[in-house]
């Protein structure tokens, strides 16, 4: 099939299976899949700026669809978002003006490559460790706690309530997450570190806004996949709309993939309550780990 | 267990019918009627596309969500 505002030929179904993937990915582990989607786009002939943006978009639809459900099962915190929608925006901007100085120095593939590569393995290891460490001392200890799905322990439990011990005014109180007390200030910068990232890399940056949640704000890792679901819907909404106007998003080729990623996606989200948040994690570790090699191999097709 | 299991698939599997014909009456409607529009505000409009776009989205992504959850509830109604 044709798609005009591109120029391109596309095979519809292939955009469908794609969104379902990335859909259910999402779903479940409150990320917008771009590591996945950007490779499949591009490898079908469309241009990479309509792929940036066209997965944006995409990712805004498919977040709907996800959040909605993740709302019925009570795993969104409108509070905690509504903050981290302010940092999230302020840090992706900041990313976007990081590529175009990094343009008039370096070779902005290899750099944004390395970087993606490094962060990325970073967080797969870290998540595989800490989620594999916490099931062990689960299995192991008869003392510990026993929570319900819902409820959640990290390995690295202590951070969390040093960050929420940080008393920076103003501190805001997350009932629905559990916490009695945390600056307004912590939660900023983790979610403009998200946005950095967001702009600098692509994407909605779930990947390390998601685990940054739970391990550095102590947010459940339920209700950390749903808000960041909820997040991602403005934040991914308001980089449509600009690379919108800069001629970058093939919106038919969008909502063709969103037709797969909407049922996906309340798969996805629907499974969340049959695992516990370490299970989440741990499933969620290898992710990260397939963005780094996706994007080590794309770096070495393109200097041979 | 396994009667929970087989409703579960079977419920899957209508909600995958249902969806799968939905779409494609859905996806021959919409191509046919705003394919040529989208494009012109595209060339011609690009803030206006712009908005179009974003708006699009999120009422295709609220109403497949809608529909669907509609017709699931009504054949689960009549299944069990």
């Amino acid at each position: 099939m044709f798609f005009p505002i591109s120029g391109v030929h596309l095979d519809p179904i292939y955009l469908i299976l794609i969104g379902f993937i990335v859909g259910t990915l999402g779903g479940f582990f409150g990320v917008g899949g771009s590591f996945l989607t950007a490779p499949a786009l591009f490898a079908v002939g469309l241009p990479m700026n309509f792929v940036v943006g066209t997965d944006l978009a995409h990712i805004v639809g498919k977040s709907i669809v996800a959040a909605r459900t993740h709302r019925v099962l009570g795993n969104i915190d409108l509070k905690l978002a509504g903050i981290m929608v302010i940092g999230t925006i302020a840090g992706s901007e900041t990313g976007v003006q990081a590529i175009e100085l990094l343009k008039k120095v370096a070779d902005v593939d290899l750099v944004v490559g390395s970087v993606s590569i490094i962060v990325f393995t970073g967080i797969s290891l870290f998540c595989a460790w800490e989620s594999w460490m916490t099931l062990r001392a689960k299995a192991r200890t008869s003392s510990y706690p026993t929570l319900g799905k819902k409820q959640d322990s990290t390995a690295i439990d202590g951070f969390a309530k040093a960050v929420q011990r940080i008393k920076l005014a103003p501190t805001v109180s997350l009932p629905h997450s559990g916490i009695a007390s945390i600056s307004f200030w912590a939660i900023l910068f983790v979610s403009f570190i998200g946005g950095v990232f967001s702009g600098f890399l692509g994407g909605g940056a779930g990947y390390i806004r998601m685990p940054s949640m739970v391990y550095l704000l102590g947010i459940p890792t339920h209700i950390a996949v749903g808000t960041d679901l909820f997040e991602i819907i403005i934040s991914a909404g308001y980089g449509t709309v600009r690379h919108a106007m800069k001629g970058n998003v093939d919106i038919v080729i969008a909502l063709i993939m969103q037709t797969g990623a909407a049922l996906g996606a309340r798969i996805g989200a629907n499974l969340t309550q049959y695992f516990t948040g370490p299970r989440i994690r741990l499933a969620f570790a290898p992710l990260p780990l397939l963005g780094a090699i996706v994007i080590a191999l794309r770096l070495l097709n393109s200097h041979h | 267990m396994k009667n929970v299991k087989k409703s579960t698939l079977f419920h899957l599997i209508i909600e995958l019918t249902i969806y799968a014909v939905f779409v494609s009456v859905y996806l021959i409607l919409v191509l046919h009627f705003l394919l040529d529009w989208l494009k012109e505000l595209f060339t011609k409009q690009r803030e206006v596309y712009a908005y179009v776009a974003i708006l699009l989205m999120i009422g295709q992504a609220v109403g497949l969500e809608r529909v669907t959850s509609i017709l699931v509830h009504l054949t689960r109604r009549r299944t069990e």
